[in-house]
């Protein structure tokens, strides 16, 4: 499978790891060629030795997407730090690149679910996650006492 | 009327003042503190602070009565989300998007935020047409309807130099609509000769503009 991950921050980062540790191709656009070494921590080798693909380049530049190859992307998983532009970078991997699978990282719940229930593209929300968990945690407390 | 205005800059204030002084009840919701502050000496309970792009602050805007959205953020991406929200989750019936960076026209068009305007693209449209030498202007494109009107000036040793209309070797699905000369436009017979320094205005199907171009235009010497 062909995997490009838009934006390396911490989720995409880790994400586009552990897809290449699982043998798939995988391929990174971020617009700052540093974040390179955020990718590359903990790994004994570079990004590229592992086989890798890296691209420096805004995520909305139709060039830049397809430079990193979203053409024979078979999964896009935006995770830019801005819930907009994922939101955004997804529908133009779907309605354009008709790409099969595509995954928005979205921080903000409602924009999350609404666009989650439109159709098309996925939407993960890691803030709704940490809602449960931090408020299964306080109930458990309460339970407890 | 009632206007929602999203995004608080120089585009959104300016037409914020406008539509209130043509008496339109208006909404500026504008995301910095700093900026939301000194709109609000002037434009006071008209000016809300928050992010356009939170259904909450949208919603607590009024865009459920909204007659109209205006999306004039400087940033593409929240543009495109504010009017999807408007049009698709609060059925706002008309919108208007600012595009910034011209590149990202093809994105909302592609998502099918329309109107998308660009300055930029504006101002560009309106040199070339002061400077029609540097080759065809576009003057109107309807994208979805796959027609498109452009403007071409007839050059000394061109094809259709001196040719009347229906001697012109124009391609298939392309029509010259006009002829404007400066006395005035009109629109041409079958025996209308066209004659050096015409500007003529052609319909055509995307994707013929060189060839069109190339009967009005000296063939290129080598």
């Amino acid at each position: 499978m062909f995997v490009l991950v838009v934006g390396v921050g911490r989720v995409g980062a880790s994400v586009a790891k552990r897809a290449l540790e699982r043998g798939e191709t995988v391929s990174v656009l971020d617009r700052d060629a540093l974040s390179h070494e955020q990718l590359e921590q903990g790994m004994p080798i570079t990004w590229e030795e592992a086989g890798g693909l890296f691209t420096v380049g805004a995520a909305l530049e139709s060039e830049a997407l397809i430079a990193a190859g979203i053409e024979r992307a078979d999964v896009v998983v935006a995770a830019t730090n801005g819930d907009n532009t994922n939101l955004v970078v997804a529908q133009i991997a779907k309605e354009r690149f008709k790409v099969a699978k595509v995954i928005a990282r979205v921080l903000d719940p409602a924009r999350a679910e609404w666009y989650g229930q439109r159709g098309g593209i996925e939407t993960i929300c890691g803030t709704s996650r940490a809602i449960e968990l931090v408020d299964h945690s306080i109930a458990a407390a309460e339970g407890g006492s | 009327m009632y206007v929602v205005i999203a995004g608080g800059g120089k585009v959104g204030v300016n037409l914020a003042r406008e539509l209130l002084e043509k008496g339109y009840e208006v909404t500026l919701i504008e995301q910095r503190r700093d900026r939301y502050t000194v709109i609000e000496d002037e434009l006071e309970h008209v000016v809300q602070y928050g992010d356009a792009t939170e259904m909450w602050v949208l919603e607590r805007a009024g865009v459920l009565r909204a007659d109209l959205l205006v999306a004039v953020t400087g940033d593409d991406e929240d543009n495109i989300l504010i009017c999807q929200m408007a049009k698709e989750k609060y059925m706002c019936e008309r919108i208007v998007a600012r595009v910034n960076n011209p590149r990202n026209v093809e994105h909302f068009n592609l998502l099918g935020i329309r109107p998308a305007v660009s300055a930029t693209n504006m101002i560009l449209r309106l040199i070339e047409h002061e400077v029609p030498k540097i080759g065809l202007v576009h003057l109107l494109e309807l994208t979805d309807d796959q027609i498109e009107i452009i403007e071409v000036e007839v050059l000394e040793g061109a094809q259709a130099a001196n040719c009347a209309v229906s001697d012109i070797p124009l391609p298939d699905g392309s029509l010259i609509i006009s002829v404007l000369r400066p006395d005035g436009g009109f629109v041409p017979r079958p025996d209308t000769l066209i004659g050096v320094g015409d500007e003529v205005l052609v319909v055509l199907a995307p994707g013929l503009e060189e060839q069109v171009a190339a009967v009005f235009n000296p063939p290129a010497s080598s």
